[in-house]
């Protein structure tokens, strides 16, 4: 047993609301750079839809992440073979177009433009070239437009929905869309590392952050091919590669991430997880059917002795056993199962994992008629059938789950590498803690029949009320345990950042010159 | 005239050579950061395959078909000895030149054209490209007019370049060269001296240790091993990546 500490992410996708904060936090630190501008480490995704860059999931186009031939796996579009060939021109690269067109505008112009009889414009112009341009595509384009021919038919999780089912999800009526929060996932088997020829990517060892060194990158591009997740940029003007570095230096000082700290939902959990990283080839191998469970077996108990002394057997600080044992994350994951990677299929192991949505309540239209309110309604607010009604009863409790609005197959192509059954597993815990918690507070479900649904899912009492906690009322200090880095240098780090702008490096600070 | 023979053909390839080795070894210590191949190809990628892909493959092949001539010599000559073989060296030769050749002028006319790599296009990337476009300009005339170059490359060249590495030049069999098989000669040693201070360097950063090594790198901070060690004594050691 190979024991390590890994920093793993939870991201509870019921309580997203989609404001952006956390990309505009990220942005502010670190992307607002030239060549950078087009960069979101942090972005957030209104699902159905093709998301950033455009259908980045569809590995058909960008053959990213690893794929499993003959039994065993290697990388789908880079790699020690396909990479060196392909080294001259990336036939898979997303161009600036995929993501979209940098831009500002001509703010000046609305004050110094001479007197004339028209009002003064901004234009936009690109912040690549300096001309005016016809902004095709922007940050979060596709924002809450999963309705839309462009963004939400064209999500490549669609593919192995029926017409059908497509067409239930996207009736006006029906509509209903989640946020999808994504970041790098810094992953235990992370295909950029294995795909860059330099070896400047590399994951560290004491906390698994997956991180690019800006000295020894050359710019041979296989990393963006690589990432499924496409979370690794290139940076055009520096001629770099930079991917989200997990605020390293916040957390090293023991903050939270900048994404995570400003997080207004409060949907974000940070903390530690060991894991034995002798399993990391046999569990990237496994059967794409076994491949979440085999993923979730990887991650240790930190309360069991064994596990302890070979931690610490291989130089594990006890601060960071410790954090293990207070982690968040460990609880979602492992303790309560409540959480899924997002495409596991694509085989990188990702360590930042979902609470999958509900979307927005479990709700199915009944054929019971709606008399007694057909007169109250407002006719402009009026926006079901009148003789339907939205049944958002508790008689049928986990019937609900399976008529959910939006197909469960849809989330299971998200989360779970297609199986339903994972996704329905999570979704029925989830229905059973409000159960719980609406048989406590509004009182209008019997307790019993609060008890039965949460057994039926393996819950006592008390873990849905810890869950019920670590949801809703957890303070900062609950949501992110971070472990001392042990680095005494740290705080070198934090000094003036101001003066560090537009930098690149820690430790070594360069000005981000373009080489000639 | 000797003078400018001198010069030429002693005085510069020194020169160059010196310029190389230390403006090489500068700017990978000081600027290692501005050592990258600065890929164009996220801002535009279709024109760049027709362009990147016959050039730079083209161009390797010249590079080591002009250092198997420099170092064997003899095996050229022995391999030449037949007409067929001699004919394929030399037609092959010639079409990879003439593969590096359009690969770099549609690099070139792409680099002037596309309004978005004006950005990322200074001076002296446009100054190599001219350089390396003359260059295998005048290389694909020598080969063509004075045959057969893979002989009397190995015969003629090969002795004098030995000459400036074993710092005794001798120029007398260059002196007698053509003028444009002397200009060939000539832009090499000038792209020898441009080279640290051009995008050339990431040739030196060719990522071949790639083949050798595992797919994962992890890097630690400390020695896990001796970390919770208490004999071990407490080193500030600065990890050198960071």
């Amino acid at each position: 047993m190979n024991v390590r500490a890994q920093m793993s992410m939870i991201f509870h996708l019921d309580k997203c609301i989609g404001c952006h904060t956390c990309s505009i936090a990220c942005k502010n630190i670190w992307t607002d750079r030239k060549g950078a501008e087009y960069m979101w480490w942090n972005n957030v995704e209104t699902k159905p839809g093709t998301g950033y860059p455009t259908k980045w999931e569809d590995q058909k186009i960008y053959k990213g992440g690893w794929e499993k031939k003959n039994g065993q796996i290697d990388l789908r579009g880079a790699g020690k073979k396909k990479g060196l060939l392909n080294i001259f021109h990336n036939p898979h690269l997303p161009v600036i177009d995929d993501y979209y067109e940098p831009f500002t505008y001509r703010y000046l112009n609305l004050i110094e433009a001479p007197e004339g009889n028209d009002q003064p414009t901004a234009r936009p112009i690109s912040l690549i070239t300096g001309e005016p341009i016809d902004i095709k595509m922007g940050p979060n384009w596709d924002d809450d437009l999963s309705g839309t021919p462009d963004y939400g038919r064209k999500d490549p999780n669609l593919e192995n929905l029926s017409e059908a089912e497509q067409e239930a999800m996207f009736q006006l009526e029906k509509m209903a869309f989640f946020y999808l929060p994504r970041i790098c996932n810094h992953c235990l088997n992370p295909a950029c590392v294995a795909s860059c020829p330099s070896g400047a990517i590399y994951k560290r060892g004491e906390d698994g952050v997956v991180l690019i060194n800006q000295e020894v990158c050359r710019a041979w591009r296989m990393c963006v091919t690589a990432c499924p997740y496409k979370k690794s940029y290139y940076n055009w003007h520096t001629g770099k590669s930079e991917k989200c570095i997990l605020c390293f230096p916040r957390i090293e000082a023991g903050l939270a991430p900048a994404c995570m700290h400003s997080c207004v939902g409060r949907i974000r959990y940070l903390g530690v997880v060991l894991y034995d990283a002798d399993m990391i080839e046999k569990v990237a191998n496994a059967e794409e059917s076994a491949l979440v469970d085999a993923q979730l077996n990887m991650i240790l108990d930190p309360f069991d002795p064994h596990v302890i002394k070979a931690a610490k057997e291989n130089g594990l600080p006890d601060s960071t056993i410790k954090a293990a044992q207070y982690s968040p994350t460990y609880k979602f994951i492992k303790k309560w199962g409540l959480a899924l990677p997002l495409h596991p299929e694509f085989r990188t192991l990702p360590m930042l994992f979902y609470v999958p949505p509900m979307l927005p309540v479990m709700a199915t239209l009944s054929k019971q008629t709606n008399e007694h309110l057909k007169n109250q309604m407002d006719p402009i607010a009026k926006i079901w059938p009148e003789d339907w009604k939205y049944d958002t009863s508790m008689e049928e409790i986990f019937g609900i789950v399976e008529k959910s609005r939006f197909p469960l197959k849809y989330m299971a192509n998200l989360f779970s590498a297609g199986d339903e059954n994972k996704v329905k597993d999570k979704l029925k815990k989830l229905l059973a803690i409000r159960i719980w918690r609406r048989a406590k507070t509004v009182g209008d479900i019997p307790l019993d029949k609060a008890e039965a649904a949460l057994k039926e899912v393996g819950y006592t009492p008390q873990v849905a009320e810890d869950i019920y906690y670590l949801t809703s009322l957890a303070k900062f200090d609950d949501r992110f345990v971070i472990p001392a880095a042990h680095r005494e240098e740290a705080m070198e780090l934090l000094e003036n950042t101001g003066d560090r702008k537009g930098s690149v490096g820690f430790g070594f600070t360069t000005p981000a010159q373009r080489g000639l | 005239m000797d003078t400018l023979n001198n010069f030429l053909f002693i005085g510069l390839p020194y020169a160059a050579l010196a310029v190389f080795i230390v403006g090489t070894i500068i700017r990978y210590i000081n600027y290692g950061y501005q050592v990258s191949s600065l890929s164009s190809e996220f801002l535009e990628g279709r024109r760049l395959f027709w362009g990147s892909q016959p050039f730079h493959w083209g161009i390797i092949f010249l590079f080591l078909g002009h250092l198997i001539g420099f170092l064997f010599p003899r095996s050229v000559l022995l391999w030449n000895g037949h007409p067929v073989r001699l004919l394929i060296i030399e037609v092959t030769g010639f079409i990879f030149g003439l593969s590096a050749f359009v690969g770099l002028l549609n690099l070139f006319i792409r680099r002037i054209t596309e309004a978005r790599l004006k950005i990322v296009t200074n001076k002296m990337d446009l100054l190599i490209e001219i350089v390396l476009l003359l260059q295998i300009f005048t290389g694909l005339w020598v080969a063509f007019n004075y045959r057969w170059g893979s002989s009397w490359y190995a015969s003629v060249m090969s002795p004098y370049l030995w000459s400036i590495f074993k710092f005794s030049p001798d120029v007398q069999s260059v002196i007698a060269l053509p003028w444009m098989a002397k200009l060939h000669i000539i832009g090499a040693y000038l792209i020898v001296l441009l080279f640290p201070f051009t995008r050339l360097v990431h040739f030196l950063v060719a990522p071949l240790h790639y083949i050798g090594r595992p797919y994962q790198i992890v890097i630690w901070y400390r020695d896990r091993k001796t970390l919770r060690n208490p004999r071990s004594p407490w080193v500030a050691k600065y990890p050198q990546n960071n």
